[in-house]
Formats: C-alpha cells, sequence, structure tokens
C-alpha cells in the first residue's frame, strides 16, 4: 500500500556499519591477490586447483554472508539454502573428479607430451 | 515481525505471518538465486567435465603453443589488454573485470545502508554508481569477446569443415561455434555459454537497478515507507558477483 507520508526522517549513517562493508571489500581484494600470486608462482596441478576452488569458497562465504546478509538471517533460512548446495558439491565432486577422469581413460585419450620433453612419471 | 513469535499455531496458517522471518518477495528471491545457482554449477560441471577428460598439454608451459589437439592453458589465451597490442599481459583484464563487479557489488551494499536509513539521496548516489560499474564491465566483456573472436596475429593449423567443405591444413584466427585457434571446439563454445549467460545475468540485473535507480528517484519506495525493492534487486546483484567470482576460478585460473 502506498501511502503518503509528510516527512521522512533520515537516519544519520553509523560509520562502523560502512567500515565493515568497505573491510569486507577489502578481503575480497585481498583474496583475489592471492590467487593471482598462486596463478603466476606455482605450476598447475591438482594442488593448486584445490587452493583456486578453497580461496573461491572463501570469496563466496563473505559475499554471500556479508553481501547478502545471509549470515544475519534466521537458521532456517541459511539451512534451506546451504543444504541444496552442499548436495551440489557432492554431485560435482563425483562428476568431475570421477566420472571425468573414468571417461577420460575409458576413451583413452593420453595428454599431450611435446617432442623433446622428458616425460616425467605422471603416477600421481 | 515481532508479532510472529507470539502467534498461536493455529493462526499462522491465517496468514500474515512471515516465514524465516522474511518478506515473501526476499524469500522468493533467495529460491529464485538457489535455482539459478543450480543452472550455473550445470555449466560449470560440463565446463570441468569436458575439460578433465580432454587431452592435456604436458610440456613446459613457457613453449606452449595453440593446437585443436589438446586443452589450451588459460592464462595463455587471455592475456591481452585493450589498447595494448602484443603485450603479454595474462589475466590483467580479467582482473580488472573482477575489480570492477566487485566494487559495484561494494556500491550495491551501501544502497541497501542507505535505504534502511531512508536515506534517498544516498540510495540514488549509490545506486546510479552501481549502475555505471555494471556497464563497465558489459563494456569489458564486449572488448574481451571481440577480442576472442578476432584471434591474435598466428595461425592455429588444423583440418576443419567450413561451411560444409573439408579443409586442410586451414588456418584459424579467433574462434567461433565450430573451431577455433585456442583449443578444441569445446573450449570456445563453452567460453561463449558460460561467459555469455553470465553476461546475460549481468545486463537483466542493470537493467533492474535501472528501474530501482529511477523509483528511488521518484520517491516511490520512500511514499512506500521502505526500500525493500533495493534489498531484493541487490540480492540478486550479489549473486551475479557471485557466480562471476566462480567463472572466473574456473575459466580462467584453473
Amino acid at each position: 500500500m502506498e501511502q503518503a507520508t509528510t516527512s521522512v526522517a533520515v537516519q544519520p549513517a553509523d560509520r562502523s556499519k560502512i567500515l565493515g562493508i568497505w573491510k569486507i571489500a577489502g578481503i575480497l581484494a585481498v583474496v583475489t591477490g592471492i590467487e593471482y600470486v598462486f596463478a603466476f608462482t606455482m605450476d598447475a596441478g591438482m594442488l593448486r586447483t584445490i587452493i583456486f576452488i578453497g580461496l573461491t569458497i572463501v570469496k563466496a562465504f563473505y559475499i554471500v554472508s556479508e553481501f547478502m546478509h545471509l549470515g544475519h538471517e534466521v537458521k532456517g533460512l541459511i539451512y534451506s539454502i546451504l543444504l541444496p548446495m552442499l548436495f551440489l558439491v557432492w554431485l560435482i565432486v563425483a562428476l568431475v573428479q570421477l566420472e571425468g577422469a573414468a571417461i577420460k581413460e575409458a576413451r583413452g585419450i593420453e595428454n599431450y607430451v611435446p617432442a623433446g620433453t622428458k616425460h616425467v612419471d605422471d603416477s600421481h | 515481525m515481532a508479532t510472529t513469535a507470539t502467534m498461536s499455531k493455529r493462526s499462522l496458517w491465517g496468514g500474515g505471518a512471515e516465514p524465516f522471518k522474511a518478506s515473501y518477495g526476499k524469500l522468493m528471491m533467495w529460491f529464485f538465486l538457489l535455482s539459478d545457482a543450480f543452472t550455473f554449477s550445470g555449466l560449470l560441471i560440463t565446463y570441468a567435465f569436458l575439460r578433465w577428460s580432454a587431452p592435456q598439454y604436458e610440456g613446459d608451459p613457457s613453449t606452449f603453443t595453440f593446437s585443436t589437439e589438446y586443452w589450451p592453458i588459460p592464462e595463455k589465451v587471455f592475456e591481452a589488454f585493450p589498447g595494448l597490442h602484443g603485450m603479454e599481459l595474462p589475466l590483467v583484464f580479467v582482473g580488472l573485470m573482477t575489480f570492477i563487479l566487485i566494487l559495484s557489488s561494494v556500491t550495491m551494499v551501501l544502497a541497501v545502508e542507505a535505504g534502511q536509513r531512508m536515506d534517498k539521496k544516498a540510495v540514488v548516489k549509490w545506486m546510479l554508481w552501481t549502475i555505471i560499474g555494471g556497464f563497465a564491465f558489459l563494456g569489458c566483456q564486449a572488448l574481451e569477446w571481440s577480442h576472442f573472436i578476432a584471434g591474435t596475429d598466428t595461425a592455429t593449423i588444423s583440418d576443419v569443415v567450413v561451411n560444409g567443405i573439408w579443409k586442410e591444413n586451414y588456418e584459424i584466427f579467433g574462434a567461433n561455434l565450430t573451431f577455433n585457434q585456442y583449443g578444441p571446439p569445446a573450449f570456445a563454445a563453452l567460453f561463449f555459454f558460460i561467459t555469455g549467460f553470465h553476461g546475460f545475468h549481468v545486463f537483466s540485473g542493470v537493467i533492474l537497478n535501472v528501474i530501482i535507480f529511477f523509483n528511488a528517484a521518484n520517491g516511490l519506495y520512500e511514499k512506500r515507507g521502505h526500500y525493500e525493492m533495493v534489498e531484493k534487486v541487490g540480492l540478486y546483484w550479489h549473486f551475479v558477483d557471485l557466480v562471476w567470482v566462480f567463472v572466473f576460478t574456473f575459466f580462467y585460473l584453473i
């Protein structure tokens, strides 16, 4: 319902709240910076992939919990968003990690090793 | 809100109560975002599945060259910056895009915060910054796409089908939906689909932000007595930022 109000009282800004918002922004920037450090200093591999995904989840946590305010909602709401996502992560791990590798092996797809490269043991 | 706790079980079914102490609109926005997250997860699962079942390049990254035979190293694909032709700046431009989107998310939080204080002027100001951030991101994405489609100076040689005709040792520049110079056909197809679907979300977000901006500037929410619409659209805008965080990791870093 739209009602005409004669005067609207503007409340003053809470400095600590605004500082808190910029602090979260700072954390997001720093975590992205760390991702860049890993991208340029570490060779690609399973460990680096896990680090990247871990840092992404850290960023996702701050965005969802603080920016989207989910951390301050009722527990029931938090779980109704979080639990379906957790089941989804399970699916992702199963499909990507296990199925992807299994299909690759079943199809006999081999990695490309350029001529003259010493083949390192890839049992890992 | 406060009356919810004192309601008897019987009157709870009579309506008027707020489950989870959130308004109907906010709750439905959350559930919409959950379903949207499933869609994006589907796309990212497809990406990861195809990527990890494709041949990988196992040589020294410094001697890496593009080939349609194996999956490219993303740092070697995304290393251009508009206006700086020929310079190798891996992931710099996409870093700028990430920065723009995170900043526009921050200005959105500030708009929501101002709305809770009924500060119309501040809401309008921060909404405007959010819209500018959204357009800046879309502009960057347009540059990124046009570079990706046009390609680099060196062609990749491969056998492809062009307009139904089989061509051997064809010089591939850039990318289209059937083949590309960077890697297997699926690489460009996934790039177009995932970043395109995300870009479409950003675009709809900007449209929503513009509507909210005008409503707020015209005093609609002041008349209504609350700025909840800013919060609801804010949720969507943060979600778009959240998806980009994942796209950035999966497509550009890994």
